[in-house]
């Protein structure tokens, strides 16, 4: 039985992780969409509209023929109503006169979105040291500093221009790492995607800028369906961040992406998100159906691969980043903070998959669940024959809110030759009543309190994430933490 | 001049699950006293304190609690702490990932606040807290450690009474501050509470054991069963106790 005064705290602590979404506005603008549904006719069309190449359209169909086969997966831990992939516009892109220039010719209602979201893209006011692609429904608005870095030999542009500026690249190494039949929303994206970012970093070059995509779905009826491919030639190095937002909407929208990094010998990429989809309401009604395939393959020697991720929004994630540790001494990281409220769902982790010699990786995952939500861990380490003195170091750290929240880990370990060192270490702790009265009886506010102990909590993987999004990420969380106590 | 009680309990019945747990309790506390409370396993003793303290398990039934001759009754625990209420936990609680000088530095500025002074930065502090660590023979060490993570028990009391010294709290309640200490460290902190106590200040002490009494001395000694005090005395009382338990009282 919960007394009064009980009640009066666990409400409290509900105001202060519920505050109102900031990105929930949507855009009017005019709209040149594929009517809803998915069938052939559909994949012939988006490929028709972006003048693809014909191993690109083949490439669709035949992902779409593996995606009928298919059946979603229902081994997350998470709960909800089967989509109707016939009610889902696939194709929506803001309507444009004629190809893009410059800047100065982009919709300045695209730009106006843009720069209410925090990413200002005109010449004057954007972010100096940090290259950005805006995508916005189903296709990318504007690429900044490519011409910079076009001069070190980098190419950093959408998709859409990849297929047509470098169809030999995307030929070679699109779904290398993510084959089409890999699961069901890999599948999907294989068949519909629409854009996304591409990059390609030559032979020795440390890419001078940070490089960025943001992500908008503007439309209530589409789905979002990118796909990102990162190529990191031998020595050379790459930071890489991605945001994310949504319109509020009570209906769900799908987004399914796709990422693929291929680091060669010696390379380095960091590979950054902050996700703050539309998360619904306090209900649960409407939000972002976030089911994302990220991969990066260590292919060559001493390669790197990190993912850091901070996941705050989505009324469902199911998202595992994982890395391929081909390469002999290959490293992979996995750095993730996945923030739960209300009936929020996320089920997230990563894969380690050992095949070099000496190759290493590192999982530190914080999940952090309030109000009626649900976090899981899923995490595998899978150590083959081959990979003589392999070693893994996992952390799994859960942290409960209230008393309604649920954590779960479910960390899978296979280890196939007996030269590794696998660890795992696994702590649940919860902001409850009691901790919450001592603050008090310091003289300090549950929201003080609060803020202090999710800093702390998360602090390993603040660290890792790249200097003006770990400010984002501070940013956000306590935006969602911060507030009035009643 | 009349004299006004730092604390006055006026026939105070609170229920926690509607199980009822103080009976009728009355007591009044003077600045410059100590009064320690005794009392057999279940007798209330506990609750008491974290009534006091305004924990929101525990729904008052009737009678009043003032403090400084106004009712703390409808007050948040946060607000009681700002008028100088501390209570020292009996179990002191394990705040992970968050440093026990930040942590301090966020106690000590909210009283400031309150007190309508500045804040001090972590630089200020440190020169503030260092002096006090001496009270309790504490090392710095202690400032970079999690809230009471891995403290034994001595160190987690020890911290409990650095936390009261620091703030400067006017009543302080001690919930068996006592328990689990050795000889030692029962010798340090009883040191500095009697540095602490002053003519300005008040404390209770709830112990189950006499010897906590060889170092401070009561001014008054309650036995509280039941959800009342049923007899007070002087410190004499602590040592009959002692001889004889708590049965031939009922």
């Amino acid at each position: 039985m919960i007394n009064q005064s009980n009640k009066t705290l666990n409400t409290n602590i509900t105001k202060l992780v519920n505050q109102p979404y900031k990105y929930g506005f949507s855009t009017t603008i005019e709209k040149d969409i594929i009517e809803k549904g998915l069938n052939e006719n559909v994949i012939h069309l988006i490929s028709q509209k972006k003048n693809e190449p014909k191993f690109l359209l083949d490439f669709r169909l035949k992902a779409y023929k593996k995606w009928k086969q298919m059946k979603c997966p229902e081994w997350a831990q998470l709960k909800f109503s089967e989509i109707d992939y016939q009610d889902i516009i696939y194709y929506s892109a803001p309507k444009l006169k004629k190809k893009l220039n410059s800047l100065d010719e982009v919709d300045p209602e695209l730009l106006a979105t843009f720069e209410k979201l925090g990413i200002s893209l005109t010449e004057q006011k954007r972010l100096t040291n940090v290259a950005v692609d805006a995508v916005f429904d189903s296709v990318s608005i504007a690429t900044t500093f490519k011409e910079e870095l076009a001069e070190q030999g980098v190419i950093f542009s959408s998709m859409s221009e990849a297929i047509q500026d470098y169809p030999e690249l995307i030929k070679k190494y699109l779904g290398t790492v993510v084959p089409i039949g890999d699961n069901y929303f890999s599948a999907l994206n294989s068949a519909v995607f629409t854009d996304g970012s591409f990059c390609y970093i030559p032979k020795n070059v440390v890419c001078p800028l940070d490089l960025s995509t943001y992500f908008r779905i503007n439309d209530q009826n589409s789905g979002q369906f990118e796909r990102t491919l990162i190529i990191a030639d031998d020595n050379s190095s790459v930071s890489y961040l991605e945001g994310c937002t949504a319109p509020q909407y009570d209906n769900n929208q799908l987004h399914a992406a796709i990422v693929e990094l291929v680091a060669f010998e010696n390379a380095n990429i960091k590979y950054s998100t902050v996700q703050n989809w539309y998360a619904g309401n306090e209900q649960g009604q409407g939000g972002v159906y976030n089911f994302v395939t990220k991969r990066g393959l260590c292919a060559g020697a001493n390669s790197k691969i990190s993912w850091t991720q901070v996941e705050t929004g989505s009324n469902i994630t199911w998202k595992y980043p994982s890395c391929l540790l081909v390469g002999d001494k290959a490293q992979g990281e996995f750095y993730s903070v996945a923030l739960t409220n209300n009936y929020q769902q996320a089920d997230t982790g990563s894969k380690m998959i050992h095949v070099g010699k000496e190759s290493r990786s590192r999982i530190v995952s914080k999940g952090i669940s309030a109000g009626k939500s649900k976090n899981s861990y899923r995490g595998l380490v899978n150590i083959t024959k081959k990979a003589v003195g392999a070693r893994n170091y996992s952390q799994c750290d859960s942290l409960l809110i209230g008393n309604f929240s649920n954590a779960n880990t479910f960390p899978f370990i296979s280890v196939q030759n007996s030269t590794t060192k696998v660890e795992h270490e696994a702590s649940t702790s919860k902001i409850g009543e009691e901790q919450i009265f001592y603050f008090l009886q310091r003289g300090i506010s549950v929201e003080k309190g609060i803020e202090l102990m999710i800093s702390g909590f998360c602090r390993e993987v603040f660290t890792e994430l790249p200097l003006e999004f770990a400010a984002e990420a501070d940013r956000l969380l306590s935006l969602k933490l911060e507030g009035s106590v009643g | 001049m009349t004299n006004i009680p730092i604390l006055e309990i006026k026939d105070l019945k609170a229920t926690v699950n509607t199980n009822e747990i103080l009976k009728s309790l009355n007591l009044k506390v003077y600045k410059g006293e100590i009064h320690a409370i005794m009392g057999p396993n279940g007798s209330g003793k506990s609750t008491f304190s974290k009534i006091l303290a305004g924990h929101p398990a525990y729904e008052i039934l009737s009678g009043e609690v003032l403090f400084n001759g106004t009712s703390i009754l409808d007050l948040d625990p946060e607000e009681r702490s700002h008028l100088g209420i501390f209570l020292a936990f009996q179990y002191p609680i394990e705040i992970p990932g968050v440093s026990n000088e930040d942590f301090l530095r966020l106690a000590y500025n909210a009283k400031q606040t309150f007190k309508n002074e500045p804040e001090v930065d972590p630089i200020e502090f440190l020169g503030i807290i260092n002096q006090k660590l001496d009270l309790v023979n504490m090392s710095p060490i202690f400032l970079s450690r999690n809230v009471n993570e891995g403290f034994s028990g001595g160190e987690k009391k020890r911290n409990e009474i650095l936390q009261m010294i620091l703030l400067d709290s006017e009543l302080s309640i001690l919930d068996e501050t006592d328990s689990g200490l050795d000889i030692d460290a029962l010798k340090i902190i009883s040191q500095g509470i009697n540095t602490f106590m002053k003519e300005d200040k008040a404390i209770i002490l709830i112990t189950h054991y006499q010897r906590l009494l060889d170092y401070i001395k009561p001014n008054y000694v309650h036995v509280m069963q039941n959800g009342k005090i049923i007899k007070t005395g002087t410190a004499d009382l602590a040592k009959e106790l002692e001889l004889k338990g708590y049965e031939w009282l009922k």
